[in-house]
């Protein structure tokens, strides 16, 4: 526990010089996709709780994330809207005004996102594989239209003005969290245990594994730091509209997750990275040919080369570990020393 | 000598087919018990009403003065019955080891907490677990492929990890359905060896379904033997080996 702690506190100091390095000496938008990578890295490594390490299919995940963005939105920024019974336009201050009001708001849309979570985990989970996918779909879309007509946060239009409290130190320190605590979980009874019902859930349960409250347990996890990474979102966009988390946007998480090995958090990273960055990449070749979209087909043809060639994904079920590092580079350490 | 585990009456139906019909079954703790019959007779059936993956159509199911039926397969195997698949159920992406790490999960007292943060108590349920799962491995004789993904066992230890799994549970009444199945001769004897063992050395009440009689015959004290969902025949070994009806059921009649 204390050496947690221990890491932990490095860890956030280091997010802390990384964010002053990259606010001093790089470029805006490229420290912009940095933070992207960020929000991105904890939407998949929190989806890989419930999809990968559990095996349940879910691609509500924008749904959850909408929550958080919005029910963090709500405690940070100036809502302006027209009254109707006043019959004027009217303006709420934030309840948690102010840069120190940034954590409790993220805390209070990633508990929002996980109270979600269990509501619709508790009815869905009993139902199996595409019927799951197709259930959280659904909830995913509620939530989206929920929105729209929901003026006081702007409905249809978005909600404008959100103050740009999200930086490098904040998103990368939730990056830090979520990727330990999702580490301690999937080394631990729980996640063999979460694992266990992945494999086989008759066997499991036979076993004496509470199936159906582990399969919840995981998808509350999941959607509260969903719900988190969308507050994070938010208040980087500075703009946030129904549209930002539509189905394609749970797609996208899933990609990043097929991409990198359903399962292993390694490869969530890096499929999330990978993802953040090609379609930016990809900008230019687009203004260039002359072809909007066409990042999308990118991201069909990378899918299919890779189901084709890797069907397990990039990293399969494993992790990065200093040993596999060790055995991938020859150049290593100590054969340095020797020359 | 009250049973520890008693049915009366237990009956299945799906649709029009009566799959198991008033199936009444005694078993007293410490007791070896084999459930035999020809394929499709029903054992499987009956194992899966007393495990909660089935609910009877009619009849009960007591078990250590619980009551079984109605409960689900977690109730059931917190009351202490664990049993293994005819067509192996593992995990096959989790190695040996942790494979049996997990039947002893049911037992921890930890919640998610203790994990997350990693305080001492989750360090403890480890180790236990951990040492729990390594003492069956050994005596299943499984232990120095402790590492190994459960996936790249070969089959007859797959069927001995499976009963490992099992027994982490720390189980009253451990149910093996056919256990001994696609083994070769050697394995065979191995394995008998084995079951005397849990019942003899753990004090784990064992019933078994097996087809192979020489191993039935060889280590039960008491057979039942059904067929077409009907107890035909009740007996010690012997007297099934000269029950007329018993022979009539495998051999076919006049």
């Amino acid at each position: 526990m204390a050496r947690m702690f221990g890491i932990l506190i490095v860890a956030i100091a280091v997010t802390f010089g990384l964010n002053w390095l990259l606010d001093s000496f790089v470029d805006d938008y490229v420290v912009r996709i940095i933070n992207l990578c960020g929000i991105s890295i904890i939407l998949a490594v929190s989806l890989n709780v419930i999809n990968g390490l559990c095996g349940q299919f879910s691609l509500g995940h924008a749904g959850f994330m909408a929550i958080g963005a919005y029910v963090s939105a709500y405690f940070t920024t100036t809502l302006r809207y027209f009254d109707e019974a006043q019959a004027k336009y009217v303006a709420i201050e934030p309840v948690f005004a102010g840069q120190w009001g940034f954590v409790p708001a993220l805390l209070a849309g990633g508990l929002a996102a996980a109270a979600a979570g269990a509501v619709v985990g508790i009815p869905t989970l009993r139902l199996k594989g595409d019927y799951l996918a197709i259930a959280t779909l659904g909830f995913g879309e509620i939530v989206t239209i929920m929105i729209t007509n929901f003026e006081k946060v702007g409905g249809a239009n978005g909600l404008p003005g959100l103050p740009a409290y999200s930086n490098t130190f904040w998103i990368y320190s939730f990056v830090v969290l979520v990727v330990m605590l999702s580490w301690a979980l999937q080394r631990s009874t729980f996640g063999r245990a979460l694992i266990a019902i992945r494999e086989n859930e008759l066997a499991a349960e036979v076993m004496g594994i509470p199936a159906s409250r582990l399969k919840v347990t995981a998808f509350i996890y999941g959607a509260f730091f969903a719900g988190v990474a969308g507050g994070l979102l938010g208040h980087l966009l500075q703009t946030i509209s129904p549209a930002t988390f539509n189905f394609m946007k749970s797609i996208e998480v899933v990609v990043m997750l097929v991409l990198g090995g359903l399962g292993s958090m390694t490869g969530a990273i890096v499929g999330a990275i990978v993802l953040t960055v090609l379609p930016e990449a990809l900008r230019d070749v687009e203004s260039s040919v002359g072809l909007p979209g066409i990042r999308m087909v990118v991201y069909a043809l990378v899918l299919i080369l890779l189901m084709i060639f890797r069907p397990q994904g990039v990293f399969g079920q494993k992790e990065l570990s200093l040993k596999l590092l060790r055995r991938l580079m020859p150049g290593s350490k100590d054969k340095e020393g020797e020359a | 000598m009250s049973a520890l585990l008693e049915t009366s009456d237990l009956t299945i139906r799906f649709g029009g087919l009566t799959a198991v019909d008033s199936f009444n079954l005694a078993i007293s703790e410490g007791e070896l018990f084999g459930l035999i019959g020809p394929n499709g007779a029903g054992k499987t059936t009956v194992f899966n009403m007393l495990t909660g993956v089935y609910l009877p159509t009619e009849g009960a199911v007591h078990f250590d003065g619980n009551l079984i039926n109605g409960k689900n397969p977690v109730q059931v195997a917190r009351l202490g019955i664990s049993r293994t698949f005819q067509n192996i159920r593992l995990f096959d992406e989790l190695s040996v080891l942790e494979n049996a790490m997990t039947g002893a999960h049911q037992h921890s007292k930890i919640n998610l907490f203790d994990s997350l943060l990693r305080t001492p108590r989750h360090y403890r349920e480890e180790k236990r677990q951990r040492d729990r799962a390594y003492e069956l491995l050994e005596f299943m004789g499984l232990e120095d492929r402790a590492g190994l993904p459960a996936k790249q066992l070969p089959y007859g230890h797959r069927r001995k990890l499976e009963i490992a799994r099992a027994l982490a549970t720390e189980p009253k009444l451990i149910c093996l359905d056919e256990p001994a199945a696609g083994m070769n001769s050697g394995e065979k004897v191995e394995l008998s060896q084995l079951i005397r063992k849990i019942r003899d050395e753990l004090e784990i009440t064992v019933l078994v379904i097996e087809h192979d009689m020489k191993l039935v015959m060889d280590i039960c004290e008491k057979i039942q033997v059904l067929d077409y969902g009907k107890t035909i025949a009740l007996g010690t070994p012997s007297e099934i080996q000269n029950d007329k009806q018993v022979i009539e059921a495998y051999l076919g009649g006049e």
